[in-house]
């Protein structure tokens, strides 16, 4: 069995060697990777059943389509994106070819998480793929089945010289951090994210941090209860709660929770029936653990829970919970809940709901639902967060032109698309001149004179309004 | 609380009073930036001329022309560069509104270095001030005079609550490092680059590292070697060779060895006089610890040309080793002085092979008249940026992105990069409460058939222009056949 050090030194060998280099060889890797898709759809299904009780609605769409959407964009666009882009010059150097290369980093490694443990490695990979880097991938421990299935089929469908897997906990990732990448894309945590950070600054590695927190649901104003319920629901219990850009927790009036409750009640009755521990369509939570940490959650809570509220050991359930009268010192707003469990807070104003949201660190996504235009602007300029959807919850990561990041606690870096592609690529900017003009460039030259420095200025600064670039001699 | 803790509370509170969101704030700042420069000339020039012997004309030259342009090109598109940027939509968001939208970050700390204190620093505070963020400005201490002209003058121009000047050494920066930001902007070198990415881990900051490295210049034998040895000069000897992106050494064939030599020479003496010391225009080293840092670098190299040196006023003469080895002391770290090693190699490939067994450069430079050469050279090596037949300019052209990659640095500026760079990108999607039917299919209890719809409709990306290539085509087929079908019935 190869050590860390020897998957590492022969992936920066065949990073070394060119080959992932020609457009060639990134296409066929990444139609290699559909085919992986194609043949593996049951296996694939089977490992989130066992590691989510993921419904199997929920693993195609947010497991599998997701990806292979990404995988039909990028195949189709690979070759735009590597094209050289060539930009404005000025007087000065408009005789010189000045464009930007986007090159490979080298050896990446990207570390997954288990709430999508599929989407949220390979959708990386793809982008790692694209850029013509070779890349290690360290799936997430907890979800074993899935772990298991990308260790068995990534190095059947994929070059094995230039793509590895890494399996294993804590303290394998720990040493693999020793070494040097040229990135690292992480999803998971913030307290991990320290660590991953202090290990990249030993390297001057770049880092991408795909966080969390807690996503606020601002609900104000005049609105459709209804089909804001159900969009709520849905986004809130999708996959037991457990996505990073769950809905969190809401804020609206007292009128509009007693106006909207009936509507959360009758969405869930809709979706997952009367019984949903009996539903096929409701998930469980990923360990013994995790389930834990949320019962005790909900027992420390001081609100009052008026939907749900019961769990089961054995098979990992949690009921689709909903706490209200939830205070800010609550249990529940002490951390990210990435669970079935959704507290309601009551605001007297959408002021008094924006500055909550502000005094505290910046989400991963916000939210706000209401037919008012004017609600939805206000909320949007006043607020930072990642990203942000108005009427709607997580529907917004799942464009591929939108990069998706977060900002502050919740992130740094974006990814998915093109955005993807960039993240792992090295924008190199090259100006290539001639011999010619050195009359002009005598200008620049000691001994220095006034007369040169007027001429220079002139011939360097741009003067059309529109023109895109302004220049120097340094 | 300390002074600096005040400076960054300062800031921040400046800027959660949310003035620096509106565009008319930032580029009447920008604009005030452009006066200062613009009006303190002379002061900027006299701190310069005290830090590092800096010649009356090349502060314009290598400092503020620069920054007068950058700044300019922000006041002109800051409208574009902060303006919603509307994206690709799926079936599903057809009728909502999809697009990026720039935001400030917060509170950026930009720590600027001394070598070209003004381009450093203020490039990257234009590009905190053109998105939106407050900054928190530590110049170098290193370059004093140029600091206390910061600290005490900048106030006068920025607006001091959201801008503010912070001056002192390594325990200032210590204590600065301790607060929180929102993005720290940092030029210098890999040692404290290090430090500074892990003091940031702590706050989960970003970070821009703008370090350095030994930037290789190769010279083919296909060349036009008295126009490239001019330029080489040009971009080694300027500020003393003390440029980040200055032609660290050369490689070239054997056979050129000693015309290299000789028209550096020659273009050494057109630039500085036979007595660069007595030269207005030539610079001097910034201070002593340097000046013994790369006199120690001599040891073991033979001197073709200079190595006069004088402690007392920190001059170095414009200095050239030939049969330079790998292993000799000037190619073990960046030098960042006035000394140009000439190494040997058999052609471009070796060359590549040289440079590929080092860390990734800040820029590469590479004289042929060769275009496939220079391709060839260019695809088979990484470097920040790469500049074919000349030195130093790629940083002058604002559309391209200037920053390094692996130990060069992480992060980019200049123009509307600097401008993205500083700020965050944050993606919208507005929808309405409306077409409520439509999102059925997503709804559980889940079914195959439902399925299935959710499959096309939810994440199918569109292609708007063939859809309405498709469309238009089907439009005009439906007009042709109800034109013909009442010609048939008036007929």
């Amino acid at each position: 069995m190869e050590s860390q050090k020897q998957v590492l030194e022969r992936l920066r060998g065949a990073f070394r060697s060119g080959v992932t280099r020609p457009a060639q060889f990134r296409l066929t890797q990444l139609q290699a990777m559909m085919k992986l898709f194609e043949d593996n759809e049951t296996q694939i299904l089977e490992a989130m059943h066992k590691d989510l009780a993921k419904p199997k609605f929920e693993a195609v769409l947010s497991e599998i389509d997701i990806v292979v959407n990404d995988l039909c964009y990028t195949i189709s666009n690979l070759q735009t994106w590597m094209q050289h882009s060539y930009v404005g010059t000025n007087l000065a150097t408009k005789l010189d070819d000045c464009f930007v290369r986007r090159e490979p980093l080298g050896v990446v490694l990207i570390i997954g998480a288990w709430n999508y443990p599929l989407q949220l490695i390979l959708s990386p990979l793809i982008g790692a793929i694209a850029a013509g880097n070779c890349a290690i991938l360290k799936p997430s421990e907890i979800s074993q089945a899935t772990e298991k299935l990308i260790a068995e089929l990534i190095p059947k469908y994929l070059s094995q010289e230039c793509y590895a897997v890494i399996c294993g906990g804590a303290e394998e990732t720990k040493t693999l951090l020793e070494n040097r990448f040229d990135h690292i894309f992480y999803t998971g945590s913030q307290s991990v994210a320290r660590c991953i950070l202090q290990a990249a600054a030993v390297h001057l590695t770049p880092v991408t941090l795909e966080l969390g927190g807690k996503c606020p649901c601002l609900i104000y104003g005049r609105l459709d209860m209804k089909a804001a319920a159900k969009r709520l629901v849905w986004a809130k219990f999708f996959n037991a709660g457990q996505s990073c850009v769950a809905p969190d927790y809401v804020l609206c009036t007292a009128e509009t929770r007693e106006m909207l409750l009936p509507f959360i009640k009758e969405a869930l009755e809709s979706f997952y029936g009367s019984e949903p521990q009996q539903s096929p369509d409701m998930g469980r939570i990923v360990t013994d653990r995790h389930w834990k940490r949320l019962v005790e959650l909900l027992k420390k809570s001081e609100g009052k829970v008026v939907i749900g509220g019961e769990s089961v050991r054995e098979n990992k359930y949690m009921a689709p919970t909903v706490v209200v009268d939830v205070k800010e010192s609550d249990a529940l707003m002490q951390e990210e809940i990435f669970g079935p469990i959704l507290p309601i807070l009551t605001i007297k104003s959408l002021d008094e709901g924006i500055n909550f949201v502000n005094e505290r660190e910046k989400p991963l996504a916000l939210y706000a639902f209401s037919d008012e235009s004017q609600v939805v602007t206000t909320v949007l300029e006043r607020t930072s967060s990642g990203g942000f959807c108005s009427n709607d919850g997580i529907a917004h990561m799942t464009l591929p032109g939108l990069p998706f990041g977060g900002v502050g606690a919740s992130g740094m870096g974006n990814y998915h698309g093109r955005w993807t592609f960039e993240t792992f690529s090295h924008k190199r900017g090259c100006m290539l001149r001639g011999w010619g003009l050195e009359r002009v460039n005598v200008l620049r030259y000691p001994p220095y004179t006034e007369s040169n420095l007027s001429w220079l200025r002139w011939a360097t600064t741009a003067k059309k309004k529109g023109w895109w670039a302004g220049c120097s001699v340094m | 609380m300390s002074r600096e803790q005040k400076a960054v509370e300062r800031a921040r509170k400046a800027f959660l009073t949310g003035r620096s969101k509106a565009l008319e704030y930032r580029i009447t700042q920008l604009k005030n930036l452009l006066r200062f420069v613009k009006e303190r000339q002379k002061e900027i020039a006299e701190g310069l001329k005290k830090d590092l012997k800096r010649s009356e004309f090349g502060t314009p030259l290598y400092e503020t022309l620069g920054l007068e342009s950058e700044i300019n090109l922000a006041v002109r598109n800051l409208k574009e560069w902060a303006a919603p940027r509307p994206v690709s939509k799926s079936m599903m968001t057809i009728s909502d509104q999809v697009y990026i939208q720039p935001e400030p970050l917060g509170v950026v700390l930009v720590i600027g270095a001394w070598n070209y204190p003004w381009a450093v620093t203020i490039g990257p505070l234009l590009g905190a001030i053109a998105a939106g963020n407050a900054a928190v400005i530590k110049p170098s201490e290193v370059s004093s005079h140029t600091s206390k002209v910061m600290e005490d003058l900048l106030p006068l121009y920025l607006d001091k609550e959201m801008y503010p000047v912070v001056t002192g050494g390594v325990t200032e920066t210590q204590e600065l490092l301790k607060q929180r930001f929102d993005h720290i902007f940092y030029t210098g070198n890999g040692t404290v680059g290090k430090i500074i990415m892990e003091a940031a881990a702590k706050h989960l900051t970003p970070t821009t590292l703008e370090l350095g490295g030994k930037s290789p210049c190769y010279i083919d034998k296909n060349c036009d070697l008295a126009v490239a040895c001019r330029r080489i000069a040009w971009g080694k000897y300027s500020n003393c060779g003390q440029t980040c992106i200055a032609p660290d050494y050369i490689l070239c064939d054997p056979s050129m060895q000693d015309r290299v030599i000789e028209e550096i020479k020659k273009n050494i003496k057109d630039f500085y006089s036979e007595d660069p010391k007595k030269c207005m225009d030539y610079g001097r080293i910034i201070n002593q610890r340097h000046f013994k840092r790369l006199m120690a670098l001599l040891e073991g190299s033979t001197i073709a040309v200079g190595g006069e040196n004088d402690e007392s006023e920190c001059y170095i003469a414009p200095t050239v080793l030939r049969d330079v080895k790998p292993d000799a002391k000037v190619m073990q770290e960046e030098i960042f002085g006035p000394l140009l090693p000439v190494l040997t190699v058999s052609g471009a490939d070796e060359a590549i092979k040289f440079i590929n067994q080092r860390e990734k450069p800040l820029a590469l430079y590479i004289f042929s008249s060769d275009s496939k050469l220079i391709k060839h050279m260019i695809a088979e090596t990484s470097s920040g940026g790469v500049l074919a037949n000349d030195c130093l300019m790629h940083f002058s052209v604002s559309s391209l992105p200037f920053g390094g990659v692996g130990n060069s640095g992480m992060g980019r500026y200049h123009g509307k990069y600097g401008f993205d760079h500083l700020s965050h990108l944050r993606s919208c999607l507005i929808k309405q409460l409306k077409m409520e039917g439509m999102n059925n299919m997503r709804y559980p209890p889940h079914t195959a058939d439902k399925l299935g719809w959710a499959r096309f409709f939810i994440l199918k990306h569109v292609d708007f222009g063939s859809l309405g290539r498709m469309a238009l085509l089907l439009g005009l087929l439906v007009v042709l056949v109800a034109v013909i079908v009442q010609r048939n019935y008036t007929d």
